[in-house]
């Protein structure tokens, strides 16, 4: 009867070990699910033009303080407060300019804000649904009314967008939603790219964005890195970058076409696909230990016979 | 079935010194929740953005709940393996367990930002199946509940036996104006003594059913703990990053919940001075190699598939974590291949531990350590930090000492030798074709 029991338990143990190998093995297949949709809506930052005037960070923080509940930052010489002076994205700004200074001919200026990704990680990590990727616009969207504060989309996001609040006691995440509920619905373009007094934001659909980037590549191509940023990088990105220095040294990470998210995504799906696996498993266990239950019982009964 | 007399309440007194000790550091911990309420998680945290999940995810959940799978493990090799002597090891092997799970989800509760939007978790229209959270939050929600009805036998039990002395000391003590009536009092007790008489065979009719789900629960979500790391791609380093995270998690826990298990039974026995069980402990031991040797098996095959063994040799930061965490799994394994180190205490206390810690370290070095979200971001826990996690582990061991005091949850001594004879008139049956080991051989 042991053997029984113990080759059953093998079956199962060998079936499950399988079940999870082949997810393993299934990652080498190639990538199947993601369609990239070029009707969203995105921004394209041409670093050259760039003037780092940072009217796009003052834009953001008017229009969306309230909405995004952002606040102004001051700087450690600044005791008064007179000007906003973030150092890094934070739970207070969505977007930033920086400067990259290899030496005084080798420079430029870059801006951060959410890449709007094709198949963002922050949406399918998020487990109770508070962020979303709008269909139409393509807009990865937060909502803190079901947002947790569990900061997975934090751990996810390949470029560090998600921030949260760490000093208040009613924190939420703060990231770019393209002016969604404030200038994106009363103007139809975001506050960023209207007020950029140099043509560097550049607001409209994907495909157009994408045309103009290669069109600007075609015209000057030794003014710029021969490669528009985002448009293959982690399945794609709505917002796209040019630049003239490398893009890792502008603090852009380098990424694989793949979306991480299709990655984990096909892992999770194939142990759990249709819920089959684990109702097997349970169903299996419980015929065993059922089993192995009733064999003791008997045994029990036996052994008490005996004793008398 | 009656197992209750397989168990016994331990005798002393519960308000010792180390109980008031560990209550101070309890305390102290939850001084600086309540900090992290009023002020934030900033406040009394180093997390930041580039770290944005700290000790409490690291140790309290994917390593505590780790460390709580003795219960998930002991219940596999009772029940699924059919090993009914080492069923006098399970209730203590819950107990830990309830309090790891639930211990877990209460610095979950800490380290979330909005917990109070936590019902959402109920809500279908906002399940999210695509997140491994997700499915993580339900699974050890839904065990938590399962390691307390699987735990309630014990207090049914005592229920059952009582004779209220407690109940009756405090009424005596109370205010006459305060103290209920006694006739009333002793009615009521006795009603829910009923009520625990009535539900107790009910119980253990379906009870069975309740420990294959917390078998099958905790195979998702410890596997599902390693998914939450596949889509950090880019933060996780190579070493660590791979599609086997789930299979190597679920691995990892069930070596160290056999491993913890060991530790559990030595440490109360040393505590509580009673004798060792070893020969429960060295048939547990031998069952860890097995475990381990598949688990290091995929490790280095992964490695070498993906090219990372050079990695893994190197000799920089990560490569030493790596090594060490190898190491020590690998070395508490092949001292338990020794018949003669499997049944001494000291051998097994040695061994288990270092893979208990080389486990730990494994999930400290996929969520932490490994863990690494682009230039200038650094990680340290602060004080307040290591404080509120000391706090909740212990009152864990605060809560396990009062309720093996308050609950028959440790093996009877007396019936134990019992026992351990029947186990063996049973090997004798079905493995007639194997030598017997020496020391048994002596015994009879």
């Amino acid at each position: 009867m042991k053997k029984t029991s113990r080759r059953d338990f093998l079956k199962l143990a060998g079936a499950t070990g399988a079940g999870l190998l082949a997810c393993g093995a299934g990652n080498a297949l190639a990538n199947e699910g993601l369609q990239v949709n070029n009707e969203e809506l995105g921004m394209l930052y041409d670093a050259t033009k760039c003037v780092g005037c940072k009217a796009c960070m003052s834009a953001c923080k008017r229009v969306n303080h309230d909405y995004g509940s952002l606040s102004y930052e001051k700087a450690k010489f600044d005791e008064d407060g007179l000007w906003d002076a973030p150092s890094d994205l934070s739970g207070s700004t969505r977007t930033l300019i920086k400067l990259f200074k290899e030496s005084e001919q080798r420079w430029s200026y870059v801006k951060y804000s959410c890449m709007h990704c094709q198949k963002p990680s922050c949406v399918s990590v998020c487990p109770v649904s508070a962020m979303t990727k709008e269909k139409v616009s393509g807009i990865v969207d937060y909502n803190k009314n079901t947002c947790i504060g569990c900061r997975y989309c934090q751990i996810a996001c390949p470029y560090n967008i998600p921030k949260f609040q760490w000093e208040k006691a009613v924190p939420q995440i703060v990231k770019c939603d393209l002016c969604k509920s404030t200038n994106l619905r009363e103007k139809g373009i975001s506050a960023c790219a209207e007020v950029c007094p140099a043509g560097a934001i550049k607001f409209g659909k994907r495909k157009d964005l994408l045309d103009e980037a290669h069109q600007r590549l075609k015209d000057a191509p030794d003014k710029y890195v021969q490669h528009v940023y985002g448009e293959h990088e982690g399945g794609g990105t709505n917002h796209l970058y040019l630049a003239s220095m490398p893009f890792n040294k502008l603090g852009l990470p380098e990424i694989k076409p793949e979306a991480p998210a299709e990655f984990s995504e096909k892992i999770q799906h194939t142990i759990y696909k249709g819920f089959i696996a684990p109702v097997a498993l349970y169903s299996t266990l419980c015929f065993i230990a059922v089993k192995n239950m009733k064999k003791h019982e008997s045994h029990d009964d036996d052994h008490k016979k005996g004793d008398k | 079935m009656g197992h209750s007399e397989e168990y016994q309440k331990l005798e002393g007194k519960i308000f010792t010194k180390s109980f008031f000790i560990l209550l101070s550091v309890v305390l102290l911990g939850f001084y600086f929740v309540g900090v992290r309420y009023v002020k934030g998680i900033g406040a009394v945290s180093n997390m930041s953005d580039g770290y944005p999940w700290g000790i409490w995810i690291t140790y309290d959940v994917a390593t505590g709940t780790a460390i709580a799978c003795g219960g998930y493990a002991v219940a596999i090799l009772v029940y699924i393996r059919n090993r009914m002597q080492y069923h006098p090891m399970i209730r203590s092997a819950i107990l830990t367990s309830m309090f790891g799970y639930g211990l877990a989800g209460f610095s979950v509760m800490v380290d979330l930002g909005r917990p109070w939007n936590a019902y959402n978790f109920f809500i279908p229209s906002k399940w999210q199946a695509n997140s491994a959270m997700f499915e993580v939050a339900l699974c050890v929600m839904a065990y938590s509940t399962v390691l307390i009805l699987e735990f309630l036998p014990a207090i049914l039990t005592s229920i059952e036996q009582s004779k209220w002395d407690r109940m009756n000391a405090i009424r005596n003590w109370l205010h006459p104006r305060f103290a209920p009536d006694k006739k009333t009092m002793e009615d009521k007790l006795e009603m829910v003594r009923l009520g625990a008489l009535w539900l107790k065979p009910r119980l253990n009719k379906v009870l069975i059913f309740f420990i294959v789900l917390g078998i099958t629960l905790p195979t998702m979500h410890q596997s599902s703990l390693g998914s939450l790391l596949l889509i950090a791609s880019t933060k996780l380093h190579p070493l660590w990053h791979t599609g086997f995270l789930p299979l190597l998690f679920l691995l990892n826990c069930i070596f160290i919940g056999y491993s913890i298990a060991i530790l559990e039974s030595i440490i109360s026995s040393y505590s509580f001075k009673r004798p060792f069980e070893i020969e429960e402990l060295s048939g547990l031991a031998s069952l860890i190699p097995f475990v381990t040797v598949i688990w290091l098996s995929v490790v280095i095959g992964d490695l070498a598939h993906r090219n990372q063994i050079a990695a893994a040799l190197k000799g920089d930061f990560y490569s030493g974590w790596f090594m060490t965490e190898f190491v020590l799994v690998a070395g508490g394994s092949l001292i338990l291949f020794v018949k003669k180190c499997r049944r001494s205490a000291r051998w097994l206390f040695i061994s288990a531990s270092m893979i208990v810690l080389g486990g730990a370290l494994y999930r400290f070095n996929v969520y932490l350590i490994g863990f690494n979200p682009g230039q200038g971001w650094k990680y340290f826990p602060s004080f307040a930090e290591i404080m509120i996690t000391v706090g909740i582990v212990a009152l864990e061991i605060l809560g396990y000492k009062v309720f093996v005091a308050l609950f028959p949850v440790l093996p009877n001594m007396d019936l134990h030798g019992a026992h351990k004879k029947k186990g063996h008139a049973k090997k004798h049956k079905g493995e007639q074709s194997k030598p017997l080991p020496q020391s048994e051989a002596a015994a009879h």
